[in-house]
């Protein structure tokens, strides 16, 4: 996968399931400031991600600083990367 | 101990004969069914009824999704009515979370969808670790109540009675007395349910689902017609506000009916098959509590459901305590049966007969059953005075329920 098509693929999954406007998915969007998440949220936001790259990131400790778009797009394409 | 007199306010419905009080009593009046074929049900193996009476074209994404996320159908429904019933009673928004208001709602089981699509995953390699946070707020016995509460900022008591078909009858009793003993200004009531093809199952194991009309949807349920054979179930939600009838004065309410008297039995004699006495007894009950007598009730708004053994039970059982002339009819020829609901949207429409002073024939009723006879059964629509109503649901379990509802208007 492209980044381009990592990118995507994490924002279109993100938008389904919490019914997020593309318009507002910057990579600078804080999560939970400007796209409203919580804490529940970022629970479900890690089993999506997980299903659409098929890893476990579960228990990362890097996922708990996750604030923005773009520390997810970096997240993600540091596993994917990791697990090449 | 004195008590308040308790008035109803709003009335919110979703059903399977439209998603809002008017449009509920304009299909009701107008004899409308709203059974319909289920393709779903032909996938079930051995199920023999392929009909049921479903909700249709609502929006779901008109609830904000942070509160939809913990929300399977029954709760959509749930809140949906909430909504109307608060809009329709002008409850104001500043009063939700004064703890003056409370919310009891109830239904037969959580989201057997939710239940089914979490263990066909779960089956797979029996791993949570696809399990989302919203499962269990969809699963849990309270869900409504819950979802109906935290959606509109409730912060008074939440109780979900679970009683099978008699559940909304029980809320509405349980809100009744709750108010009445002044322990809650007003209470939102009623009860929810979602169709899953397992409720449908339920009944027809027990030869208790109507299965010889699958090519004609709309000519079943039977209630007390000789050639009935069983029950079609349904969907929905029917939510009540109920008030002090001083503080919804005080705040210039329209007062829709009154509450006057709620009785809930046991009756041991069976899990499964009513007995007539137990029934009397629960009317008899209501009766006493509304302190009229049953020379005082203009009409009967019965259970029954369309089944062989309980149409018969609670034909005799009203009978013995009205006789032949009271006027009696099920609204579930015209509904089906939608379970935890029955009761509380079966009430709406017994408000609607209040306001227009008439009263809603017994759907598919043609020829009466010999063994039900003894009773008056509207067979047509019937103009007439009407003040006092009566309202049955009983229920799997041996939990009978009965409401009873003065109008207003005809003082």
């Amino acid at each position: 996968m492209t980044e381009a098509e990592v990118i995507e693929l994490i924002d279109s999954s993100l938008a389904e399931e919490f019914e997020l406007d593309r318009a507002e998915m910057t990579p600078e969007a804080n999560l939970y400031e400007d796209l409203g998440l919580d804490s529940l949220d970022t629970v479900d936001m890690v089993i999506v991600l997980e299903g659409a790259f098929n890893f476990k990131i579960r228990e990362e400790e890097a996922i708990r600083a996750i604030r923005t778009l773009d520390d997810i797009h970096r997240f993600v394409m540091g596993k994917i990367e990791q697990n090449s | 101990m004195s008590l308040n007199s308790v008035v109803v306010t709003g009335v919110g419905v979703i059903s399977p004969l439209g998603n809002d009080f008017a449009t509920l009593l304009a299909a009701l009046l107008a004899g409308d069914s709203g059974v319909r074929e289920v393709p779903e049900l032909e996938k079930v193996g051995g199920l023999r009824c392929r009909l049921a009476a479903t909700v249709n074209d609502i929006n779901p994404k008109q609830i904000p999704r942070k509160f939809r996320r913990s929300m399977s159908n029954m709760s959509i429904y749930a809140y949906l009515a909430s909504q109307q019933a608060l809009a329709m009673a002008g409850y104001p928004d500043e009063q939700l979370s004064s703890g003056d208001l409370g919310v009891i709602i109830g239904s037969t089981l959580g989201s057997t969808t939710t239940s089914e699509n979490f263990f066909r995953d779960y089956f797979r390699d029996y791993s949570l670790e696809r399990m989302k946070t919203g499962t269990f707020f969809k699963l849990m016995g309270h869900s409504c109540a819950a979802n109906v509460a935290q959606s509109f900022g409730i912060t008074g008591r939440v109780l979900a009675p679970s009683a099978a078909c008699a559940t909304s009858c029980q809320a509405i009793g349980y809100a009744f007395e709750q108010v009445a003993a002044g322990k809650q200004q007003a209470i939102l009531c009623g009860g929810a349910d979602e169709l899953h093809p397992l409720t449908v199952t339920t009944f027809d194991i027990m030869n208790a689902a109507s299965t010889h009309f699958n090519s004609q949807p709309t000519i079943t349920p039977r209630p007390f017609d000789s050639q009935r054979d069983g029950i079609i179930c349904g969907e929905g939600s029917g939510i009540l506000l109920l008030e002090n009838r001083s503080s919804a004065e005080q705040r210039g309410a329209t007062i829709l009916a009154e509450v006057i008297g709620f009785a809930t039995t046991s009756d041991t004699s069976s899990i499964a098959s009513p007995d007539i006495g137990a029934m009397a007894t629960c009317m008899q009950l209501a009766l006493d509590d509304a302190g009229v007598t049953a020379a005082d009730i203009d009409y009967v708004n019965a259970h029954a459901t369309g089944t062989e053994q309980g149409d018969i039970a609670e034909a005799e059982a009203i009978a013995k305590l009205f006789g032949s002339t009271v006027p009696v009819s099920s609204l579930k020829g015209h509904l089906g049966h939608t379970m935890a609901a029955s009761g509380s949207i079966e009430l709406a429409g017994t408000i609607g007969m209040l306001q227009q002073q008439q009263l809603i024939a017994t759907r598919n009723l043609e020829q009466v059953d010999e063994r039900c006879a003894g009773v008056d059964h509207l067979q047509k629509n019937r103009r007439q005075p009407v003040k006092t109503i009566l309202k049955n649901n009983f229920a799997m379990g041996g939990i009978n329920a009965t409401l009873i509802i003065r109008s207003e208007v005809n003082d």
